[in-house]
């Protein structure tokens, strides 16, 4: 079973990997990229028990084989909407009276 | 010592010849011009045979609506007997929720029928999800390869949200922290599993986008009882651009004037591990928009199908701010919640409009999904986390990664133009950069460059001259 320090075979997991070292990265970067490692951050079922920060092998969606140090078990995604930005609450309300206004003139004028 | 990425990037010919499915050698005709349109029909697939494929796919066939209130709000404010009347293609309808499910039904259709048991995609965009949804349906396997995060980890909420939409179509999914780098490891996973690449630039792709142009072509002869006088395309590696042009000509819309736009991210560099997060706009911005039509063929393929300066009559930029204020718009006055990346061409569009008479007709060729990460709220939410100044104002004043400036009224919204000339120099520059020293084009270049760029053989003939004054 599943637990917030680590995962049991079958766990569906996530595991992070150092694809290139500083030194081994391309020569053209600017130099806050280049001073840091290029990571990559990947998920499937583990293949044996693991604690959080172990080395752990995982199948992936494609069957591919992959280890990697376990970073979560069962993740998930917290992205949300969160609140309105004040800047924009009161377009809505602000257009439409915009827009009331200039078809009343036209029909105004169209009265005339 | 060569480095592993060295090793691999030396056998990059042989294994993108493989993934590809098609040998782009045959094209090349010298160090500066090659067949575009034997690239672009090399597949065999008339556009009746797209239409028919990516009807079995699903795809296609969305909604165009016009946007009456929007075309009234411009007219409020614009000169007497100016502001044309604005529609947009609900390109959201589509399953994966944008226009690239066009571009990715092709590539699958090819993988599934060349016998390829799955297909490998470097995207962080809705590209990801229209490749992974459409692998789905047709059995295939999938990976989707992003650039998610910085080095603290920090992830822009609409790639994490575009993460999960890939994972939902039970694509694999690759989170890469920042760096050019990642093309290498795609070419890595391309040799390890002998997939096809889903190349965002391949002409199946390209070919995809041609319906775009030509349903909202015909749907509006339908309508209006003529084809648009402008369509408005937000414009990144090209293939909006160059795909829905190509269907309006083939529609017989040679009229129409097409009018690219980019969100302005000038300043911040694409490559840079703290500017990464300092932008709200993960696509459709200049930072691909400007580099992509200047140089094409920086692309994962040896010849970018994409060649977004052959169609463009107009490059139009706006800020940030002014594409939040639209969405917001379209969502309180139509009815539209949709995507700010894809309203990068309805804020330019709302510009355009109010310069141009009332009988004219602009349309927005596309719209994107939204949700959780994607929303503009999430992506103010986290500009403002990453210590950029969210503020109401006169957009004029923005400064791409040090502030987003709210309008506060519609007046505000005005694109600037980016000069085509200046884009064909910079092109023109290139490609004789990408040629052996002292290579001295042709006619049949000076042709090829001509036509790259939408010019003549004059303008290309006066900037080489220029060029090498120096």
């Amino acid at each position: 079973m599943a637990s917030s320090d680590g995962c049991r075979t079958g766990d569906w997991v996530e595991i992070e990997r150092v694809l290139l070292e500083p030194a081994e990265r391309s020569s053209n970067l600017p130099e806050d990229t280049a001073a840091q490692p290029l990571r990559v951050w990947l998920k499937g079922f583990a293949r044996g028990d693991a604690r959080i920060g172990d080395e752990v092998d995982i199948e992936t969606m494609t069957g591919r084989v992959v280890r990697g140090v376990l970073t979560d078990v069962n993740p998930g995604y917290t992205h949300t909407f969160g609140r309105p930005a004040p800047e924009l609450t009161a377009v809505g309300r602000d257009l439409r009276a915009r827009i009331d206004a200039y078809r009343a003139d036209a029909d105004a004028k169209a009265g005339e | 010592m060569p480095s592993k990425t060295d090793a691999i990037m030396a056998r990059r010919g042989e294994i993108m010849k493989r993934a590809l499915g098609m040998d782009y050698a045959e094209f090349e005709e010298s160090p500066i011009a090659f067949d575009y349109e034997g690239l672009m029909t090399a597949h065999g697939y008339s556009l009746q045979d797209i239409i028919r494929i990516q009807r079995s796919a699903g795809v296609g066939q969305t909604p165009l609506l016009e946007l009456r209130n929007l075309t009234d709000l411009v007219r409020s404010y614009a000169e007497p007997g100016m502001g044309a009347r604005i529609f947009v293609k609900d390109e959201a309808a589509n399953m994966a929720g944008s226009f690239k499910d066009r571009r990715a039904s092709i590539s699958i259709h090819v993988a599934k029928q060349k016998g390829y048991a799955g297909v490998i995609a470097a995207t962080s965009g809705n590209y990801g999800a229209a490749v992974s949804s459409q692998a789905a349906r047709a059995g295939l396997a999938c990976i989707i390869v992003q650039e998610a995060f910085d080095s603290r980890h920090v992830g822009q909420p609409e790639i994490i949200e575009k993460s999960r939409i890939c994972e939902a179509f039970g694509a694999e999914v690759l989170q890469l922290t920042v760096g050019p780098e990642l093309f290498s490891h795609m070419l890595e996973l391309l040799d390890e599993t002998g997939y096809l690449a889903a190349s965002l630039y391949s002409a199946f792709g390209v070919s995809g986008i041609e319906t775009l142009g030509y349903e909202l072509a015909e749907e509006m002869t339908a309508l209006t009882g003529a084809p648009p006088t402008h369509v408005v395309v937000t414009h990144a590696g090209g293939g909006n651009t160059t795909g829905t042009a190509r269907g309006l000509k083939r529609a017989g819309a040679t009229a129409t004037q097409i009018v690219s736009a980019s969100v302005d991210l000038s300043g911040l560099h694409m490559a840079s591990d703290t500017d990464f997060n300092r932008k709200s706009f993960t696509t459709g911005h200049t930072g691909f928009g400007v580099p992509f039509a200047t140089w094409p063929d920086r692309a994962d393929v040896p010849r970018n199908a994409a060649r977004a300066l052959r169609y463009m009559d107009r490059y139009l930029t706006v800020s940030q701010g002014e594409v939040f204020y639209v969405t917001e718009a379209m969502s309180k006055l139509e009815g539209l919640e949709r995507g700010p990346s894809g309203n990068t061409a309805m804020a330019a569009a709302l510009s355009l409009a109010r310069e141009l008479p009332a009988d004219a007709t602009v349309v927005v060729q596309e719209t994107e999904y939204t949700g959780a990460g994607k929303h503009h709220w999430a992506q103010l939410n986290f500009a403002r986390e990453q210590g950029i100044e969210v503020r109401a104002g006169d957009p004029a004043e923005s400064v791409p990664g040090q502030n987003i400036i709210i309008p506060e009224r519609p007046e505000q919204i005005r694109a600037k133009d980016f000069p085509l000339a200046k884009m064909r120099r910079s092109y023109v520059r290139n490609a004789l950069a990408h040629a052996p020293e002292g290579y001295a084009p042709t006619d049949a270049d000076i042709e090829f460059l001509a036509a790259d760029t939408n010019s003549d053989a004059e303008t290309v003939e006066r900037i080489i001259a220029e060029l090498a004054e120096g």
